[in-house]
């Protein structure tokens, strides 16, 4: 089974279904390393985010990476990251 | 009317630990703790399985069996705690007009408990969307609007002056003390009986702070789990309870030789609006209510003799709450002590600002400082005298009590002697 | 001390109509919002009537952030704020942060967010509950919402008394603001027409089981059989009158001039309920006397035993059909915390405009010595109005109204 690959877009879609987008944010601009404080995001948007993709995904993030993963580049790496072995174990 | 003074004559607690105020007194003086895992319900699949649970029998403490069946166990708690600081007061409640008793209970999440419990019957467990009515209790109203609580605490002690629930998140037991005192200043009534209940652990509240990672999962040494200033602590302990105070008005206390415990010398609240669940770490609203309220008191931060901190254990919390002490007490910050009983009974939610009301009034009674519990390993953010682990003899004239809650609000109470001398 | 605290924005959202103006013409014209309850399939339940506000639209007002961690409630209270603020012509960050406060009445918290996250929780499991469940549901979220979005760092509030909370919210409000509080949003907005929500609400036993949306609701009627419920409220901007007057506001609807509050006593020790007291606290705390009072708008239980009570307090206040009684909530159901601050909001219309506002669809029953406003709006030269509401379990709350001369 092909590992399922966690995307830009699948980030902005459940950044947008849990957490709506900040005033004058353009989430389709070039946002991959910009700061997710500085989309508007802070850390119950992202705590809500996170729960959302570990649903979706049945998976689990590290409670501290997920703290650390502060842009959209940092978080979707983590999720491959956790994604991948899962991936493999199934 | 200003002159009216409004002081404490009657109290009741009950919290994890023990049922009463003198089982409270001690656990808190001997610095045990009642942080346990959860015995309520299966805690396994939560990410926090631990909390500071009540062993609380109903019937066994006064209740009949038709108020046990009728009320949420925080009302429950309510009444017999009601009860209780009725007694201690020595007021006999027959002889005042009842219309000149009111009641202010505070609570931040109400029968939530009983809600819970009652949702996954109505739903069969979460299938049915068009839940069924024919399954639900027939006090469920009682559950769905808390006032409930209100109406069963009135009764206890036959009251028929104001009557309100006060829901401001984890302040809500300091407003809602402060608005019984109110009440009494401002001459609507001569006695209050106020205070505040909760008893929230249950698998949606244990669920809902797991999803925000706000209580610690700690889970493998449930005793030592809730860890204010600590460096090692990672969020907070839920806890359940509840404390309530006969507040009378000064003069009249003393006419009919009442044993007063503390003044309520100053009380106010103030918003952060700043985030739900987030707080600045300069502390300013807090510090900006602990400055209304030492002002509404005329006491200098000087005189101020012991701090009873929210310190929650959150890292945010404890954090906040450093800053906002350096802000509003200047250099005396560092002198006076500063002790947080939730690392001994846990957060009760809405109820632990009255408990907590009620650790600042024993302490002026005995002249003992309750100790942090679990404190251990210096936090440089936080660098206070926190009471570490054993309590203190300290004579206490003066107290600021504090509390910070979800939706921003920020609440400071200063209790003091009547016989004071002020700024 | 004992400063005169105003009205000056009006905030309204009530199932016949979403604004102060709409609404209100809605009132006079006894244009009904009841109706059978659309946002789920009532039919398996005895109670199928309520007022549901149809075309709220919280995307079109609020922020995208802050939609998906709102209960419907609160979305409603949010933009009902927003309207009382535009309309009082104030612009919250001109304002000390520390001079204007939130108080609000809630009742049963954001319900149908609590209900969605109940169903994962018990369904799916814990992992399931969302973030924003910790206060998306609770009690206090209006206000700190309310005070979040509008910067408000003063003195605030959350007061839980069932129906009667929304006039106790507002004489918190009032203390406050003689307190040195410079400006307070005040009253209360509830949404819980959510099956569960309904659920609870059937177990009060008090649901109108009719499915006559003319019949439904029918206070003082011998034909009353029990209230419909509805969502909605109102928030009413209140300032002190020489702030009001000094920043030239645009209007001042009137004075929350007095304020009384009891709780019954408990069921069975044959003591006399508390109702009236509080309808006299109030006189006298706005330091008129009954005549001065051009209308009433009652609570309205539709329960035979509690319109008794009720008729019975009125009667002995005012004298025998002494004063027009109104309830203009027939055309709304009762809106659990925001019901009285919408009533509130309706007697200072009356007020301002001299209309007292219909009671459609009620023909009194003779044992009700009371002047009930009929069908059609009457007119009337009225200074003043008195406000009352009662909660479940025993509260009573009354406040008094008064237009601000010159």
């Amino acid at each position: 089974m092909a590992a399922t690959e966690f995307t830009l877009d699948d980030l902005k879609r459940i950044l947008l279904q849990g957490a709506g987008a900040a005033e004058g944010v353009d989430l389709d601009g070039d946002i991959l390393d910009t700061d997710f404080e500085e989309l508007g995001y802070e850390s119950l948007a992202l705590l809500e985010t996170g729960g959302r993709i570990e649903r979706e995904y049945g998976i689990r993030l590290d409670e501290d990476q997920l703290v650390e993963a502060d842009t959209p580049q940092a978080l979707i790496a983590l999720v491959n990251a956790t994604l991948a072995p899962a991936g493999q174990a199934a | 009317m200003s002159s009216r003074r409004v002081v404490i004559t009657g109290i009741g607690v009950i919290a994890p630990g023990g049922v009463g105020t003198k089982d409270f007194w001690s656990l808190l003086t001997e610095g045990r703790t009642a942080t346990r895992r959860i015995s309520f319900f299966d805690p396994s699949p939560f990410r926090s399985q631990v909390a500071a649970e009540a062993d609380f029998d109903a019937e066994l403490h006064g209740l009949t069996p038709q108020e046990v069946r009728r009320t949420d166990r925080a009302a429950q708690f309510a009444v017999v705690t009601a009860r209780e600081a009725a007694a201690d007061s020595g007021l006999e409640f027959t002889g005042v007009d009842p219309h000149r008793v009111g009641v202010t209970v505070g609570s931040a999440v109400g029968a939530t408990t009983g809600l819970d419990w009652e949702y996954r019957t109505v739903s069969d467990g979460g299938r049915l969307d068009l839940v069924d009515h024919t399954y639900a209790v027939p006090h469920l109203y009682d559950y769905f609007v808390p006032s409930s609580f209100a109406a069963e605490t009135a009764w206890a002690v036959g009251a028929e002056g104001p009557a309100t629930v006060v829901s401001t998140g984890c302040t809500s037991g300091l407003d809602a003390v402060g608005h019984g005192a109110e009440l009494v200043r401002e001459g609507t009534v001569d006695v209050m009986v106020a205070g505040a209940t909760d008893a929230p652990i249950s698998p949606i509240t244990v669920a809902c702070f797991d999803a925000i990672k706000a209580t610690t999962p700690r889970n493998d040494d449930p005793e030592h789990a809730s860890r204010p200033f600590d460096g090692t602590r990672n969020g907070f302990v839920l806890g359940e309870g509840c404390a309530v105070f006969v507040l009378e008005e000064l003069e009249s206390a003393r006419r009919r030789g009442a044993r007063i415990y503390a003044e309520v010398a100053g009380y106010a609240s103030r918003c952060n609006a700043y985030h739900m669940t987030g707080l600045r770490p300069d502390g300013r609203e807090m510090a900006e209510a602990v400055r209304v309220a030492l002002d509404e008191a005329r006491l200098n931060p000087e005189a101020i003799d012991y701090v009873n901190a929210h310190g929650s254990g959150t890292k945010q919390n404890d954090r906040h709450e450093t800053a906002a002490f350096k802000r509003s007490l200047g250099e005396h910050a560092y002198r006076v002590p500063v002790s947080s009983i939730k690392s001994m009974v846990g957060h009760s939610l809405g109820a632990i600002g009255s408990i907590e009301i009620a650790a600042s009034a024993l302490a002026m009674e005995h002249g003992v400082v309750p100790p942090t519990a679990n404190l251990h390993t210096p936090d440089p953010e936080c660098d206070l005298d926190y009471v570490p682990l054993t309590a203190r003899e300290h004579r206490t004239d003066a107290v600021v009590s504090v509390g910070s809650g979800f939706g921003g609000f920020q609440s400071a109470m200063v209790l003091a002697r009547p016989e004071r001398s002020t700024a | 001390m004992s400063g005169r605290v105003v009205v000056t924005g009006l905030g309204v959202a009530a199932p016949n109509g979403v604004g102060a103006a709409d609404y209100w013409a809605a009132a006079r014209n006894g244009t009904s919002g009841i109706g059978r309850l659309s946002r789920f399939d009532p039919s398996g339940y005895p109670a199928r009537l309520a007022g549901e506000i149809t075309g709220f639209d919280a995307d079109a007002h609020l922020p995208s952030r802050l939609v998906p961690q709102t209960d419907r409630m609160t979305q409603i209270a949010l933009v009902s704020a927003d309207c009382a603020l535009a309309d009082a012509g104030v612009r919250p960050g001109e304002l000390p942060d520390y001079d204007m406060g939130v108080v609000t009445a809630g009742a049963s918290g954001g319900f149908e967010f609590g209900q969605g996250e109940l169903r994962n929780l018990w369904s799916k499991g814990g992992q399931h509950v969302s973030a924003y469940q910790s206060f998306a549901w609770f009690y206090a979220v209006n206000s700190g919402q309310i005070s979040i979005r509008n910067g408000m760092r003063g003195p605030s509030g959350v007061l839980v008394s069932d129906q009667a909370g929304g006039l106790d919210a507002v004489a918190q409000a009032r203390r406050h603001i003689r307190g040195g509080t410079r400006l307070i949003v005040s009253g209360g907005v509830d949404a819980s027409l959510c099956p569960w929500g309904w659920v609870a609400q059937l177990a009060s036993g008090r649901l109108s089981t009719s499915d006559d949306p003319r019949r439904g609701y029918l206070p003082f009627d011998a034909a009353a059989c029990g209230h419909v419920p509805g969502e909605g409220g109102a928030l009413l901007v209140m300032e002190p009158l020489e702030s009001a007057r000094q920043r030239q506001a645009p209007q001042v609807y009137g004075e929350i001039a007095g304020y009384g509050a009891t709780f019954d006593p408990k069921p069975g020790s044959g003591r006399a309920p508390a109702l009236q007291r509080a309808i006299e606290v109030a006189l006298e705390d706005a330091d008129t006397e009954p005549g001065g009072i051009g209308a009433v708008f009652a609570d309205a239980a539709a329960l035979p035993a509690l319109d008794r009570i009720e008729s019975e307090a009125v009667t002995k206040v005012f004298g025998p059909r002494g004063v027009p009684v109104t309830a203009p909530k027939v055309l709304t159901g009762r809106l659990n915390s925001g019901g009285a601050p919408l009533d509130l909001a309706t007697a200072l219309l009356a007020v301002r405009d001299g209309v007292i506002p219909p009671t459609p669809h009620v023909t009194p029953a003779e044992e009700y010595d009371i002047d009930l406003v009929g069908s059609e709006p009457r007119r009337s030269a009225l200074r003043a109005a008195l406000v009352v509401a009662r909660g479940h379990g025993g509260f009573n709350s009354a406040v008094v109204v008064r237009a601000c001369a010159g």
